[in-house]
């Protein structure tokens, strides 16, 4: 487990060929670790026949609505929570 | 198959999505089905088995886990912390999903779930989803505009209410515990979870109200 609950971190704004659990429109932006989860077998492996080993530790990643999409039209503390595996994140400032 | 060349904000190539009668996997799934029927991977009466306890389940037990978390504090927190394990403590049959978490609508924040990527759901406890809940305009505005989408449920949230939208895209899957109504003091267990509808536990709806007294 690589981060804590607080923490800041930047989700990956890497394309991936295939199947994966990490939504394009949280790419690359960044949020805070609110949850961690567990560790869970790796989607993008297990879906074409493998064990999905080694595990991937899973977080719930909270972001400012207003930073994902620049006309929301809620309140400024509006949030939305993911679920995103540890090889999707980076640490950011 | 049709041109699907343009950009629609996401990196993968896929067939287009279609909304015919029959669901555009519908031929792969049977294909698929039969292939493992005939390698003896599976057996025809474990899909069926599968599909029976799926469509045996129903929001009541969603509805029991509510109820019992609005009259016992400590049961809530067990409830926010590992939902899985709260409902084997009511005896209630929480599926093969590996983790239930639940979250606490309150005065101050309203939670509402969805699966933009396909159509994750706490099938075990709510039964299974609702179409729109599946549907390609709830999933895409679910996160965009929650705001509105809870305007069309007839969810009409104060400004000073904080909107918390969580996308189950992995292994967890999220419970909503609604607010408990007003008017439903000295309600016994089994009345309240009468309130708790399906869509409250989703986060797009408020419980029924209670029937008024006399």
């Amino acid at each position: 487990m690589r981060y804590r609950v607080g923490q800041r971190v930047r989700v990956a704004a890497r394309r991936h060929e295939g199947h994966h659990r990490t939504p394009g429109y949280v790419k690359g932006k960044s949020g805070s670790i609110e949850r961690v989860h567990a560790s869970f077998t790796n989607p993008e492996t297990r879906a074409y026949g493998s064990d999905g080993l080694p595990s991937q530790t899973l977080y719930l990643v909270g972001f400012a609505q207003r930073d994902l999409w620049p006309e929301y039209r809620g309140r400024p503390s509006d949030r939305i929570s993911v679920d995103v595996f540890e090889h999707w994140l980076e640490e950011a400032e | 198959m049709s041109e699907h060349d343009h950009d629609h904000g996401h990196d993968h190539p896929h067939a287009p999505i279609t909304n015919g009668d029959e669901p555009a996997a519908a031929p792969r799934v049977r294909a698929l089905e039969e292939l493992l029927v005939e390698k003896g991977v599976i057996a025809r009466e474990d899909v069926r088995a599968r599909i029976d306890w799926l469509v045996s389940r129903s929001p009541g037990d969603g509805a029991r886990l509510v109820a019992r978390a609005w009259v016992d504090p400590a049961f809530k927190a067990r409830l926010l912390e590992d939902a899985r394990a709260a409902a084997l403590e009511l005896g209630l049959d929480p599926g093969p999903s590996p983790v239930v978490v639940g979250v606490e609508n309150t005065a101050d924040v309203h939670h509402m779930v969805v699966c933009t990527l396909c159509s994750c759901y706490p099938r075990a406890l709510l039964g299974p989803p609702p179409d729109w809940y599946k549907s390609l305009p709830y999933r895409s505005r679910a996160v965009s505009d929650p705001r509105g989408v809870l305007s069309e449920f007839g969810v009409e949230l104060d400004d000073d209410v904080e909107v918390r939208v969580l996308d189950s895209t992995a292994d967890i899957r999220y419970l909503v515990i609604p607010r408990r109504p007003d008017g439903s003091d000295g309600m016994t267990e089994e009345e309240l979870a009468s309130l708790v509808t399906r869509d409250s536990m989703i986060g797009v709806a408020e419980p029924a109200a209670p029937a008024p007294v006399g």
